[in-house]
């Protein structure tokens, strides 16, 4: 920073160290812009569907490939965190959870179960075989 | 002495005109999605496999459709709010600002059409 003509309030990723929850905050942001890409996925997917049998074999080509997959088990990720995360604002929204105490543990409620949700998910679709 | 005007104070818009319109329709559809996202979440889970023929079934049933289409529109919707303040924080100059709002924008009301003509295709049964 150059010296300071003016003492001017500084932004808080300046100032703040870092703190676990502060990157939860960020992936909230994260997984809600990679959903709204993944959204363009789920389109693909009802538009195959309602195009035929034949567009619909090879959009599941598309969704068989392994760097397809990879990608849906990262949007099933964003996905349940999104809404836990998006669960434990809606509490913040109503004026409750804020001690810190509370607060980091709804942080790592929403994370845990976010990726248990994923593994869950994985799981039962591996043993359905839904491909 | 307050600068505001008393019908500016009465309707409480700020200076935007808006109020906390697009702040109060994210909660709105954040609540909805926890809903149809469950719920979509568990119908997947509960197809025994994901080809055409269960697939196209599953959407085809009333409950499904109307479900999958509001889903299809708040989802739609909750992202457009959502990429529109993340470009507004990340965007310094107003004109792109402005230009990318309104390409996402435009984007998010194509993919909304699609996904619900496209659901409502596969219900009618009008598929050839």
């Amino acid at each position: 920073m150059s010296s300071p003509k003016y003492q001017r309030p500084l932004s808080p990723f300046m100032m703040y160290r870092w703190q676990y929850t502060n990157t939860l905050s960020i992936l909230h942001r994260a997984t809600g812009c990679a959903l709204s890409v993944g959204l363009l996925l789920f389109v693909y997917w009802l538009v195959a569907a309602a195009s035929g049998a034949e567009a619909y074999a090879s959009a599941q080509q598309v969704f068989a490939h392994p760097l397809t997959r990879i990608a849906l088990v990262g949007f099933s990720f964003a996905f349940f965190y999104h809404l836990m995360n998006g669960v434990r604002h809606l509490v913040w929204d109503t004026g409750h959870g804020f001690e810190k105490k509370q607060a980091r543990a709804s942080g790592w409620i929403a994370f845990l179960g976010a990726i248990v949700l994923t593994a869950i998910l994985w799981f039962l679709i591996a043993r359905g075989g839904a491909a | 002495m307050s600068l505001r005007s008393p019908v500016g104070r009465v309707l409480g818009l700020g200076s935007a005109g808006e109020g906390v319109s697009h702040w109060w329709t994210q909660r709105v559809t954040s609540v909805a999605l926890v809903l149809l996202g469950l719920w979509f979440v568990f119908s997947l889970v509960r197809m025994p496999d994901m080809s055409y023929a269960v697939v196209t079934a599953w959407v085809s049933s009333p409950v499904n459709a109307v479900l999958l289409s509001l889903l299809m529109g708040t989802m739609v919707y909750h992202s457009m709010l959502g990429v529109q303040v993340v470009v507004e924080d990340y965007v310094s100059h107003h004109g792109a600002k402005i230009v990318t709002i309104l390409l996402l924008n435009f984007l998010h009301y194509v993919l909304a059409a699609l996904g619900i003509f496209a659901v409502l295709r596969i219900a009618f049964g009008s598929v050839a």
